[in-house]
């Protein structure tokens, strides 16, 4: 309750719009307070100087008044630990559901002095750690759970420090307009379906699988059966059987031929499918509810004519792939 | 933040130097206890191994609780407090779990050095606590800054502390003082050596193995001649056959002076020594605290003298001392206890008969002294029951308590009304401060007897056996073999200016530093003219004053956040442009550093090899991206060396 209460206050006194480009992070961006330590440094220096005037002790003084300004001094000492870094986000590469999206952050020192135990963190406790020498520029990740597909935002993050005593808490908020494209989890491995032809042309049956045509190298998401046990047992490493039945062939990955799993399941499972699809080689095309693209030949660019929203050619190629893998991620999300 | 190693070992050294200057005065269990429980926690840190279990410790840390109490009977005062914290602090050590527990660690040493401050605040102590900050700040800023190396850290550290030492002082001087203690004080709260209010065989002679000074005294005008330097502390009039004490006196009347001449003026620095009485010359006839004058001249304090104190005083030195002193006093001045001492009496009863008047008697007895082989010694033999008899008669060894209590005793037994005086005798001249130095060793007690047409006059039996104590000091007194104070005897010439320099040193460091107390930054403050000091004045002063310094430390501080060392190429450049343009020469806006050159070059042709090569040297570390040192500070001079 009290903490939803104090977000709420958070998010109020401090709303700043999301930023693009480069932040510089000057005064009118950086808050100071006194950290929990820092209060309790300050009773200790209450205490002191309430002996040194009882005893007077004025070598007391002196220590108390020296302790005093290091502490106060040590608040201008963090403002400058994190005063005119220059902060642009990064390329977020997207993730598939369940990992965790690596957001990141170019951080860079123009000045000459080193910066030292810099916090990045997120609300959620999500957090990491870094120190800047001058002039340098470092990259920083920062790792978030994506649950869902869909876009993950990374929120509000906030960056402080507590150099050099810990008696002063420095921090700002960054919120940049970056975002990134949480793809759904594939579902566990499932044949592929039949390659199907469209419009007459060619006519190829499953029995294609039969010819082998060789071997290469294991690719992520490479359906289990077509690895080459053999081969792995002859130590020729992992390898991935290619048949040759399905090389120049097209698969329509086709939600409406799906059995009734609910979205989520079929999303899931055309996931799976498009990475196999894309591992084996093959030509493929993913076909929506929203509507239907006529087929193309693989190796010729998309030309966009003609193609109905929630459909595409088959192709392959990692751009085809990572189109295929958006439109599931967006399905029915309503963004693009 | 991780408890590594390091962070241990920084955090061991902060404790073992803020209890190392109590090693002196903690039990010495204590300080054994102390070291090697250090030492182990050194070792497990070393070893890798893990922390001993929270019974233990738990077990520990009572132990030594219940032995604090046995061996000091209490729980409670300073010493207890100091010992207890220190103890806890390094127990403390060895159950590190948590960032927390290296915060309060931290908290706890830099309370630690100030409890060191109720036994010394001397400057090798001010010393002591810089470098001991120093380690402590480095320790600290260990916890927000990683695996940094020691190296950086202490840079870090230093800085810190180099920027709060300015901003200290300021504080120091303008930081409203007040006059302390705010509550009640336990027992120990000072430290006391000095004159007691009794004195027995012995007494003083213990105090004259102790060089720590007692005050400092400068005169306004010329200082008396040494054997008038009697510094009046308390009068004893009750004896009670072994020890002299200053009992109560009859009458609340002040006492009074009569034809008093020969006014000295002068301003006595007392140490603390936690007694009421303040040393003036014999008489008092003014003094610039709230004091009270006793009906037997003796000057108290209406408060134990617990901190270094000021004050300035007028005696005078020829007078007659209360001529009109009461016949209830004149009686306490001859009550003797009944029974001991049945020679001395009868020595002082066939004096009597012998003298005619009470000043015959008086030097009858100091002839007595004189002549009889009496010895001016600090290791006097013990004395039985009847201490005079067996000091007059048979050891015939004193030091001046001896001298000065068988004399009061052989007056009061020949009817002359007398007390015993104790106090300080002489000084020690500082040549280079201009201030007279006192200390334990040259306390001194006299007597005092009362004449009918003189009133109270000084009679020193010390000064009748030997009369280069108080024309010369302790030293000259004794044999070469007693055992002195260091200070006490007469070195080198060259070991005397130094010793002189340093106590001058110590005095001005006493005065401004350990003295700065209301009225001291009042007079300063007034000086550096200031006036109508108020705490509202002081206050706003002080903060202006801080913001200003804080000002300019931001200043610096932020200049180097955003500053490019091409900036510094460029700066060197135009250097050399301003000095072609006073030449008649000016760069146009639109030219470039290469274009300028060849303009140079055709104007100026002798210049031409100069100008090239800085321009070349421009343009390679501007835009080549050869931004080095070597290179920057080579283009730098050569732009110095380039001549029109």
């Amino acid at each position: 309750m009290l903490a939803t209460f104090r977000k709420l206050f958070r998010n109020w006194a401090f709303r700043r719009g999301v930023e693009t480009g480069t932040l510089v992070l000057n005064q009118r961006r950086i808050y100071i307070v006194p950290s929990s330590q820092g209060f309790g440094f300050a009773f200790v220096l209450v205490m002191m100087l309430l002996g040194d005037i009882n005893y007077n002790l004025s070598l007391g003084y002196i220590l108390t008044f020296l302790l005093a300004t290091t502490a106060g001094m040590s608040m201008l000492h963090a403002f400058r630990n994190m005063a005119q870094l220059e902060i642009h986000a990064g390329y977020v590469e997207s993730v598939f559901a369940g990992e965790r999206a690596k957001f990141v952050f170019h951080f860079n020192n123009p000045g000459r002095l080193d910066r030292h135990h810099l916090h990045l963190h997120d609300d959620d406790g999500h957090h990491t750690v870094f120190d800047l020498p001058s002039q340098r520029s470092t990259q920083v990740e920062l790792a978030i759970p994506a649950p869902r597909r869909g876009w993950l935002d990374s929120g509000r993050l906030t960056l402080y420090t507590r150099y050099p005593l810990g008696l002063f808490y420095a921090w700002t908020y960054i919120h940049f307009d970056v975002r990134c494209l949480v793809y759904p989890k594939p579902s566990a491995s499932q044949p592929l379906p039949s390659a199907s032809v469209q419009d007459g042309v060619g006519k190829v049956t499953a029995a294609g699988d039969e010819d082998f045509s060789g071997l290469r190298n294991y690719a992520a998401g490479d359906a289990m059966p077509r690895i080459a046990w053999k081969a792995l047992a002859r130590e020729q490493g992992l390898q991935v059987k290619q048949f040759s039945a399905f090389q120049g062939q097209e698969l329509w990955l086709d939600w409406s031929l799906l059995p009734d799993i609910g979205p989520e399941a079929k999303l899931e499972l055309l996931t799976r499918w498009v990475l196999d699809a894309d591992a084996l080689g093959l030509m493929y095309g993913l076909r929506l509810p929203q509507g239907e693209v006529p087929l193309r030949h693989g190796g010729t660019e998309p030309s966009g004519t003609g193609t109905a929203p929630g459909q595409l050619l088959p192709q392959h190629g990692a751009a085809h792939r990572a189109e295929c893998l958006r439109r599931l991620a967006l399905y029915g999300l309503g963004e693009t | 933040m991780k408890l590594t190693a390091p962070l241990i070992y920084g955090l061991i050294a902060c404790i073992l130097l803020v209890s190392a200057p109590h090693a002196g005065h903690l039990p010495l269990w204590v300080s054994a206890i102390c070291s090697a429980l250090l030492a182990w926690r050194a070792y497990l840190t070393w070893n890798g191994n893990p922390l001993p279990a929270r019974w233990l410790l738990l077990v520990v840390t009572f132990a030594c609780v219940l032995a604090i109490a046995a061996t000091f009977h209490t729980l409670f005062g300073r010493e207890v407090g100091v010992t207890l914290l220190i103890l806890l602090a390094t127990l403390k050590l060895l159950e590190i779990r948590a960032v927390r527990d290296v915060t309060v660690l931290i908290y706890l040493s830099c309370f630690i050095i100030i409890t060191n401050f109720f036994y010394s605040q001397s400057i090798p102590t001010a010393l002591f606590m810089l470098v001991t900050l120093l380690v402590i700040m480095a320790t600290w800023v260990h916890m927000q800054t990683g695996d940094l190396a020691f190296k950086p850290r202490l840079r870090i550290a230093g800085i810190l502390l180099l920027q709060a030492i300015p901003l200290s002082l300021i504080i120091f001087v303008l930081f409203p003082r007040v006059q302390g203690p705010l509550w009640g004080m336990p027992q120990d709260a000072y430290a006391s050596s000095g004159l007691s209010d009794s004195m027995a065989p012995g007494s003083l002679s213990r105090l004259s193995l102790s060089d720590a000074v007692a005050f400092r005294v400068v005169f306004n005008g010329k200082a008396p001649p040494s054997d008038q330097m009697y510094w009046r502390g308390p009068v004893l009039w009750d004896f009670d056959g072994t020890s002299w004490k200053r009992g109560r006196n009859a009458t609340l009347l002040r006492p009074v002076l009569t034809d008093a001449t020969t006014p000295v003026d002068y301003t006595v620095t007392l140490e603390a020594h936690n007694k009421p009485w303040l040393f003036v010359l014999d008489m008092p006839a003014k003094i610039s605290i709230p004091a009270d004058l006793a009906p037997d001249f003796q000057v108290l304090s209406r408060t134990p003298v617990n901190a270094r104190t000021r004050y300035s005083a007028t005696s005078l030195l020829s007078y007659r001392a209360n001529l009109g002193e009461p016949p209830q006093q004149l009686q306490r001045a001859l009550a003797l206890p009944q029974g001991y001492n049945p020679q001395a009496r009868k020595l002082a009863a066939e004096w009597r008969t012998r003298s005619d008047s009470d000043m015959a008697l008086v030097r009858t007895a100091l002839d007595y002294f004189n002549r009889n082989g009496f010895e001016y010694s600090l290791e006097p033999p013990l004395l039985g029951t009847d201490s005079v008899d067996d000091f007059i008669f048979t050891t015939k060894k004193g030091f001046c308590e001896h001298y000065a209590g068988s004399f009061v005793f052989l007056m009061r037994a020949a009817g002359l009304p007398s007390r015993v005086v104790t106090g300080y005798q002489g000084g020690e001249y500082n040549n280079l401060g201009g201030y007279y130095i006192l200390r334990q060793y040259d306390a001194h007690a006299w007597a005092e007897v009362w004449l009918r047409e003189r009133g109270w006059v000084r009679i020193d039996p010390t000064a009748a056996i030997a009369p280069a104590r108080i024309q010369s000091g302790l030293n000259a007194a004794l044999p070469n073999n007693a055992t002195l104070p260091f200070l006490a005897r007469t070195q080198s010439p060259l070991l005397l200016k130094l010793r002189f320099n340093l106590d001058a040193l110590t005095n001005q460091w006493n005065q401004w530093v350990l003295g700065y107390n209301t009225e001291r930054q009042f007079a300063f403050l007034t000086r550096l003219g200031m006036e109508d000091i108020t705490w509202k004045k002081l206050a706003v002063n002080m903060l202006s004053g801080v913001a200003l310094l804080v000002g300019i430390f931001t200043l610096i501080m932020l200049r180097r956040l955003s500053a490019h060392p091409a900036d510094a190429v460029q700066a060197i450049w135009l250097k050399a442009c301003r000095k072609l343009e006073k030449a008649g020469l000016p760069r146009a806006p639109h030219e470039g550093a290469m274009d300028y050159a060849a303009r140079i070059a055709a104007a100026r042709p002798e210049l031409s090899e100069d100008i090239h090569d800085l321009a070349a040297r421009y343009a390679s570390l501007r835009y080549g991206g050869e931004a080095g040192k070597d290179g920057l500070a080579a283009f730098g001079n050569a732009v110095r060396a380039f001549k029109l």
